[in-house]
């Protein structure tokens, strides 16, 4: 009886946890968002934010494009072979990259490199008090920190899925040409051809939606890091962990919201 | 004598431990408070709840008469204007420059400078507070720990603020830098008749840059009166904590 009662109160106090934790990441969000639509903005801020979250991402998400774009070119090629469709190559590359590919790898390798980075900032600032000494200084923490980075991820990284889809339709292209032997401008016809408007968009919907986790996940995790050296490491880890788990799950409710079977 | 912080029946929880059990405590306009007390017993949760960083369970906080705790937004920025605070680390933001850290406040909201004007009064500030021009232009990294103090006090001094915090401002510092940090607290304190309160351990800060001292012990004042008391009273807490003794009330393993 007295193992049921303690099974039974450490399910609840799990669910307890993820609700409380729940609870307070949508409070953080909400506060956050609030922050970014109301004055007085830091633009100076943002700008910085959008040069290190975009500027400085761009060549991970381009070298994950290229090497992505070009094994997909390879696989369609090969499983296509099997019932005489290797010609659906470009479309297929164009497609995969443009609604899912693009986004998504993209969203996880800046999430990878930015909520952690983001995480470790903020979670450094917090253990050195420098977060409480913005207070004193009159400065809101949540606009001050959170919102030029919230604002910054969830502007760059449509532009960098943007600029991947590109890359990786390249390295598609790249591989179709110079592996496959497709004419070239056979392939780039048919690609043109095939995607629509609302492809490209909804990839870019779906990664304008991964920046905003991206960057709130850092930024959660950091603002409530634990103390010392220890607190910091796993408010990194978190972190990654948590916006990458959301990445995939939100990609799936995007996917289900925007192309309904 | 006018108040210029009152704190009464200020109580703080973090679960199951009580931190604050009612602390009463009335800071004079241009007086200089110290608080002292053992490690964990409250000091800086004491200060936090002043500044609203920890929002107290109960009790009454007022700064010029007004409840702290019924300001938002705006309002509480201009409250926090009135403030200037030295952190214990010195809490620089080691992304920017020193000067961009003293002219912190003057570079961006209502108090906005020219970026020229900005760094002029930081430079005349570092200067004030010891420092030559040349650091101006170094990241707080560069910089050794006493000199990370100086430009903390700088940044705490630069918008001209009515009250200062101190939360052990010579912590971690030698002998002799801890003395001229001493000597700046209290020539800073008299030279622009700020309001000041201090959280320390160092018995020698304390004799040094207090007008009162309030003992601070299990969550409530224990004691407090001028500094010049701090050697005759017969509160058993302040004898054995003056006097580093073992033996007392305050037990030795907390």
């Amino acid at each position: 009886m007295s193992f049921f009662v303690s099974f039974l109160a450490s399910v609840g106090a799990a669910v307890i946890g993820l609700c409380s934790a729940t609870g307070s990441l949508v409070l953080f969000a909400g506060s956050g968002i609030s922050h970014m639509v109301r004055p007085p903005f830091y633009l100076p801020e943002l700008g910085r934010q959008l040069i290190r979250i975009g500027y400085f991402s761009l060549p991970v998400v381009g070298l994950t494009a290229l090497f992505t774009g070009g094994a997909l070119a390879l696989q369609i090629f090969a499983g296509g072979a099997r019932f005489n469709a290797e010609a659906v190559v470009p479309s297929i590359v164009a497609i995969g990259m443009v609604r899912e590919l693009g986004p998504v790898l993209g969203g996880l390798m800046v999430a990878g490199r930015v909520s952690a980075s983001i995480a470790a900032e903020l979670g450094t600032m917090r253990v050195t008090e420098q977060i409480d000494a913005l207070t004193t200084l009159s400065t809101n923490p949540m606009k001050y920190l959170v919102a030029p980075r919230l604002l910054a991820a969830t502007i760059a990284m449509p532009i960098l899925a943007f600029i991947g889809d590109i890359i990786g339709i390249m390295g598609g292209f790249l591989v179709g040409v110079l592996r496959l032997d497709f004419n070239p401008a056979t392939y780039i016809n048919t690609t043109y051809g095939f995607l629509t408007t609302g492809d490209i968009t909804s990839g870019l919907i779906k990664a304008a939606v991964f920046g905003f986790i991206i960057a709130l996940m850092g930024c959660y995790q950091g603002y409530n890091s634990g103390r010392g050296a220890q607190g910091v490491g796993r408010a990194t880890t978190n972190a990654v962990v948590t916006a990458s788990i959301l990445i995939l799950a939100s990609n799936y409710i995007l996917t289900e919201a925007l192309f309904p079977a | 004598m006018t108040s210029k912080i009152v704190m009464s029946g200020v109580k703080k929880s973090f679960g199951s431990k009580h931190v604050l059990k009612g602390v009463d405590l009335d800071v004079g306009q241009a007086q200089s408070m110290v608080i002292i007390g053992g490690s964990g017993t409250g000091k800086s949760v004491t200060l936090k709840c002043v500044l609203g960083i920890i929002r107290p369970d109960a009790g009454l906080i007022t700064v010029d008469g007004e409840d702290v705790a019924k300001k938002r937004g705006r309002s509480r920025e201009a409250l926090l204007d009135k403030f200037g605070m030295l952190f214990q680390g010195g809490a620089l933001f080691d992304s920017m420059l020193v000067w961009e850290n003293v002219a912190f406040r003057l570079l961006r909201g209502p108090r906005k400078l020219s970026k020229t004007d900005a760094r002029d009064l930081a430079i005349e500030k570092l200067r004030r507070v010891g420092l030559e021009p040349e650091t101006a232009d170094l990241f707080p990294a560069e910089l050794s720990g006493g000199m990370q103090k100086r430009v903390g006090l700088a940044r705490a001094i630069a918008a001209e603020p009515e009250i200062i915090f101190f939360d052990e401002p010579t912590t971690g510092l030698d002998p002799i830098m801890a003395d001229v940090i001493n000597d700046l607290i209290r020539e800073i304190v008299v030279e622009m008749k700020i309001t000041a309160m201090t959280i320390t351990h160092d018995m020698t800060s304390v004799r040094k840059i207090a007008d009162q001292v309030a003992m601070l012990h299990e969550g409530v004042v224990q004691w407090s009166g001028p500094v010049a008391e701090i050697d005759t009273t017969d509160n058993p807490y302040v004898h054995q904590f003056v006097n580093g003794l073992a033996e007392g009330p305050i037990e030795a393993i907390r």
